[in-house]
């Protein structure tokens, strides 16, 4: 009251409907009502009419007894298993699929990003040229191109590629050894731990000791050294309590040993090709976004361009790279729900495939799946922009 | 994640919240048209012609049911449905009626909300392969890939039949059934394993039919029916019934041809009421009494649209076996029209 007999008298107060902004909260409120109002109503109406239909609802079939196979599996998993645990191994295909496919989109569009940079016209040219072509191809379609490619060009098991009795490829996959642990063999895991622990030591007291004094010391050398040698120390002592098993012809297919399927190369050479052109534009135009000054800088300290580039302009281009890479990671993730249409068995084809036609429990699975989407995108996303958190702060 | 799922289902459930009226004959009616929910194209059974049209023994049900309804055969719509989306398409009112190849189940005829009303076809699941594999016999198939379409009974026998049997093998699932087709012909699979009229509509597409032939084990029941929702029973008597008109027909020996003739001279009562010419049979269902008589014309009897579609003298050439009427041993056995 003092602070305004001050300035003068106080302007006349609005009434309460033509305050602005109790109005707008009035809005607010009623439009959110509106909306939850809505939600309510279509959720209500669904399971009215689903109840009078006699479809059943609720989420008791992830308990039981699936009843279908599954043709690749991370976890043990039989057609006696539960829904829920198919659903686990449908995800857990899915995630490897995308992890796999961001791994190599991530190499091969940071690879074709700097040669679209390149001052040498016929790599600059076909890195243009990949660009062009592959990111204005429906993915789709190089799904099934690259799956029926890789199909056509490989021959049936029996006359299978092979190489030294031990890998085999054919059209059923690409069938490798599959490691046997035995008792004893937990030492040379442990040792590799212990290798792991040392080597992050030893490089945080290299990186202090070079910021105080200068001086360089090997530490990848070092670090290789202690990451074989440790563990091969620990064989020798332990006589290397591991076997192979080896893929053989029996029947119809190879029997033993761990199998690539075909479905699964399919889907990631299409997702990591296709995703890798875009993330290549995403390189180049981060990478352009740096002053050429910096360049320029560069070389007169006596940088040759190699250094230039790795430790002058990709520092500073990442900041402008990581947000429009983070959408690329996600949709990577997102399209390897395309799967269904090769066979991979992912989540879309397993879980909201089989799993919702043998239920014909459609809300149910169908938001469970969208849920779990919505959860690895965010999590991609949390990881993403921490990473672009720690990348800002180096910039001082 | 209780909220965000909410929110999904609540965005899905958009699709089963429209009001879908409880008398689907009215909404038939109104709209003038049967939608009618078929295969992607299985020849014999719903498969489009070189014109375009949609040909089978699936799709002359529904043909049936608006011969029925509207005095007019040709007053029906297709929508070509995967075997994932088919009940759906059906729960949701996005079809009236599936006429798809569909195995009538307990599961399907309870839990997912729908009723079947009849079966068109009896059939069985086989297997599918190589001649020069130099297999005779499905019990030697321990360790086979097999491609398999998604969704369908198909999947699940296939699991109890090699568990059953102490087997082990790849399963190469596949959303549509020219992915499933292409994939075996490309040699991804030994083996392909669906019904055995899919498998022998399904061979014609392969690059040299010769060099394939269906092992002689049956591993399953499957009665194909046509399907309607759970709930409104008369628009499921209307379709069962006129189902059973075909069939019906075919044993008193009523078709296409001479339903004109009949019509004016037949004496014996039991085929009158299923011409219409005495008995109120039509309005007991809701529709007019010449429903029946516009099935047998427009659409044929039972036997005239096996022969035309799947019949030894199709490409398909399936013998008649279980199909044939009970009076030669089948398991066709109409319910009596009165």
């Amino acid at each position: 009251m003092a602070v305004s007999s001050e300035v003068g008298t106080p302007p006349a107060r609005a009434s309460f409907w033509n305050d602005p902004r109790i109005r707008a909260i009035i809005f607010q409120i009623l439009i959110l009502g509106g909306i939850i109002l809505f939600g309510i109503y279509i959720v209500n109406n669904t399971l009215v009419n689903m109840e009078s239909r006699g479809i059943s609802s609720g989420f008791d079939f992830m308990g039981r007894t699936a009843g279908f196979d599954i043709g690749m599996t991370l976890i043990p998993y039989d057609e006696a298993s539960s829904y829920g645990r198919a659903f686990f191994v449908s995800l857990l295909n899915t995630l490897l699929v995308s992890a796999i496919g961001i791994f190599f989109a991530t190499i091969l569009g940071f690879i074709v990003g700097i040669a679209r940079l390149s001052n040498n016209w016929l790599v600059s040219k076909l890195a243009e040229v990949y660009i062009e072509i592959i990111r204005n191809i429906p993915l789709l379609l190089q799904i099934f191109f690259w799956y029926f490619a890789v199909l056509r060009a490989l021959p049936s098991p029996r006359q299978s590629f092979e190489l030294a009795d031990t890998f085999f490829l054919n059209l059923r996959g690409l069938f490798v050894p599959k490691p046997i642990f035995e008792a004893g063999f937990s030492a040379i895991l442990i040792s590799f731990l212990i290798g792991l622990v040392a080597v992050v030591f030893i490089a945080r007291w290299a990186k202090r000791r070079r910021e105080a004094t200068g001086q360089q010391f090997h530490t990848v050398y070092v670090s290789i050294g202690i990451l074989v040698g440790l563990p091969f120390l620990a064989g020798l002592v332990t006589g290397f309590p591991l076997s192979w098993d080896y893929p053989a012809l029996k029947g119809f297919n190879f029997q033993g040993g761990m199998t690539l399927i075909p479905e699964l190369v399919a889907l990631t050479i299409a997702l990591s090709v296709y995703t890798a052109s875009f993330i290549a534009e995403v390189v180049r135009s981060g990478i352009q976004a740096v002053s050429h000054g910096q360049t320029e800088a560069a070389g007169s300290l006596g940088l040759r361009p190699g250094p230039t580039l790795r430790l002058v302009i990709i520092p500073q281009a990442l900041r402008v790279i990581i947000p429009p890479l983070t959408n690329q990671y996600l949709n990577l993730t997102k399209n390897s729900s395309l799967a269904a249409a090769i066979a991979y068995p992912d989540l879309v084809l397993v879980f909201a495939g089989t799993a919702l036609m043998q239920t014909g429990q459609a809300v149910e699975i169908i938001a469970i799946t969208m849920a779990v989407y919505l959860t690895i995108s965010l999590v991609i996303s949390a990881i993403m922009n921490w990473y672009n958190k720690k990348m800002a702060l180096v910039e001082r | 994640m209780q909220y965000k799922m909410l929110v999904a289902a609540a965005a899905l459930a958009v699709g089963f919240a429209l009001p879908a009226s409880s008398a689907t004959i009215d909404d038939v009616k109104a709209k003038g048209h049967v939608q009618c929910g078929v295969s992607q194209g299985l020849p014999g059974f719903s498969n489009p012609d070189q014109a375009g049209n949609w040909t089978g023994i699936d799709v002359d049900v529904c043909r049936a049911v608006a011969a029925a309804v509207f005095g007019d055969a040709n007053k029906v719509k297709f929508t070509p449905l995967s075997a994932k989306e088919r009940f759906t398409a059906l729960q949701s009112g996005e079809v009236d009626v599936l006429s798809r190849n569909t195995t009538w189940t307990l599961t399907r005829d309870t839990a997912l909300g729908l009723d079947f009303v009849g079966v068109n076809f009896y059939d069985g699941q086989g297997f599918m392969i190589r001649k020069d594999m130099g297999i005779d016999s499905a019990t030697k198939l321990d360790g086979a890939s097999v491609c398999v379409n998604i969704g369908t009974t198909t999947e699940l026998n296939m699991a109890d039949y090699f568990r059953a049997n102490n087997m082990k093998y790849e399963p190469v699932v596949f959303e549509k059934a020219d992915e499933v087709v292409a994939a075996y012909d490309a040699g991804r699979c030994d083996v392909y394993t669906t019904d055995r009229s899919g498998l022998a509509a399904q061979r014609v597409k392969l690059k040299d039919p010769s060099a394939h032939f269906v092992l002689p084990e049956t591993i399953s029941k499957e009665p194909l029916g046509p399907v309607v929702r759970h709930g409104d029973n008369q628009w499921g008597d209307v379709v069962r019934w006129s189902l059973i008109t075909m069939i019906e027909a075919e044993e008193m020996g009523l078709n296409s041809g001479n339903v004109d003739d009949m019509r004016k001279t037949a004496t014996n009562p039991a085929v009158k009421r299923v011409l219409g010419t005495e008995g109120d049979m039509g309005k007991v269902l809701g529709l007019g009494n010449d429903w029946s008589y516009n099935i047998i014309k427009q659409v044929g009897n039972y036997g005239e649209v096996y022969a035309k579609h799947v019949g030894p003298n199709t490409p398909i050439g399936l013998a008649r076996g279980p199909n044939e009427l009970w009076t030669n041993g089948g398991l066709m056995y109409p319910m009596p029209v009165r």
